[in-house]
């Protein structure tokens, strides 16, 4: 074992998991960055709405609920793969995927029916901060950007899956794949809870 | 080089699942729930990094993860902690919503 070896083996077995883990903190400081803007410019407006009176959360708790179910699915996949059960991976996998379909097709619903409203992102027909669009289109919009970004994702690795590029002793791509899922996952926990929770 | 690297028993995965389930629907009564507006929000913020928490831990497998590579997650954390406390003098000035 070389020292380059040795101490990638005190971090952790596998370049490509390690680089996305470095990417995802990197992609966390943008979140944070966001949320912290939000935080700021909502403490600092003094008409900002009761988000719950003009956002439906309901339909958004629904979408949260969807987003972890597609989480378990990608860990029953990853878990799939990890025995070598590889029918059972892909349905996992598509089930993953579905989740994550289905999440964007209720989101592109509700800024459909906000934006017929009249919410944008410069404005809103309620004489409320401007910026409660603004930020609203600019934090769900890059998060959903994050969530197509893991369809995609997840569709290439069905894809090669699907070809029997991956088993019980090959299955790193499936397991770094997952990681971004879940990062996915759990941002969109803390969104939630900030834009739409909190009044 | 080994690709193996969760030689560590399974975690109850449906388990996590129904925790945070549990998790969003006492979050959305939370959110409901008359009381004191700092309490609601500080109980919104513990419940949500909780939630978080456990998907970092147990779907991503942070909890079985090397030492190292734990710390070098946790540094955006640290680091994000940093601006936010930077953040609070400025909030502080602009608090519309606390009674005057």
């Amino acid at each position: 074992m070389n020292e380059v070896e040795r101490y990638e083996n005190q971090l952790t077995p596998g370049w490509g998991k390690l680089m996305m883990w470095v990417f995802l903190c990197s992609d966390a400081m943008s979140f944070a960055g966001l949320l912290a803007a939000y935080g700021a410019v909502r403490l600092g407006s003094s008409n900002w709405p009761v988000p719950s009176e003009k956002l439906d959360v309901p339909l958004t708790a629904l979408n949260t609920f969807i987003l972890i179910c597609s989480s378990v699915t990608m860990v029953k996949a990853l878990s799939a793969i990890r025995h070598g059960d590889r029918k059972g991976f892909l349905g996992w996998l598509a089930a993953t995927m579905t989740g994550g379909a289905g999440f964007l097709g209720i989101q592109a619903y509700e800024w459909t029916h906000l934006i017929h409203e009249g919410m944008t992102i410069q404005g809103n027909p309620w004489g409320v901060s401007t910026l409660f669009g603004a930020t609203f289109f600019i934090l769900t919009g890059f998060h959903g950007c994050h969530v197509l970004s893991g369809v995609i994702y997840l569709s290439c690795i069905f894809a090669r899956g699907a070809q029997g590029a991956y088993g019980a002793e090959n299955y790193s791509p499936v397991e770094i794949a997952g990681l971004y899922w879940h990062f996915v996952d759990l941002i969109w926990i803390l969104v939630f809870t900030f834009v739409y929770l909190i009044s | 080089m080994s690709n193996r690297t969760d030689d560590h028993a399974e975690p109850n995965y449906w388990m996590v699942w129904l925790a945070l389930a549990v998790l969003t629907a006492v979050e959305l009564l939370v959110a409901r729930a008359p009381g004191p507006k700092a309490f609601v929000v500080f109980s919104l913020c513990a419940l949500a990094l909780a939630k978080a928490a456990l998907v970092a831990l147990y779907f991503m497998h942070l909890k079985f993860e090397k030492y190292a590579l734990i710390l070098i997650v946790m540094s955006p954390l640290l680091l994000s902690a940093i601006m936010y406390i930077g953040l609070v003098p400025d909030a502080i000035t602009h608090l519309h919503w606390l009674p005057h």
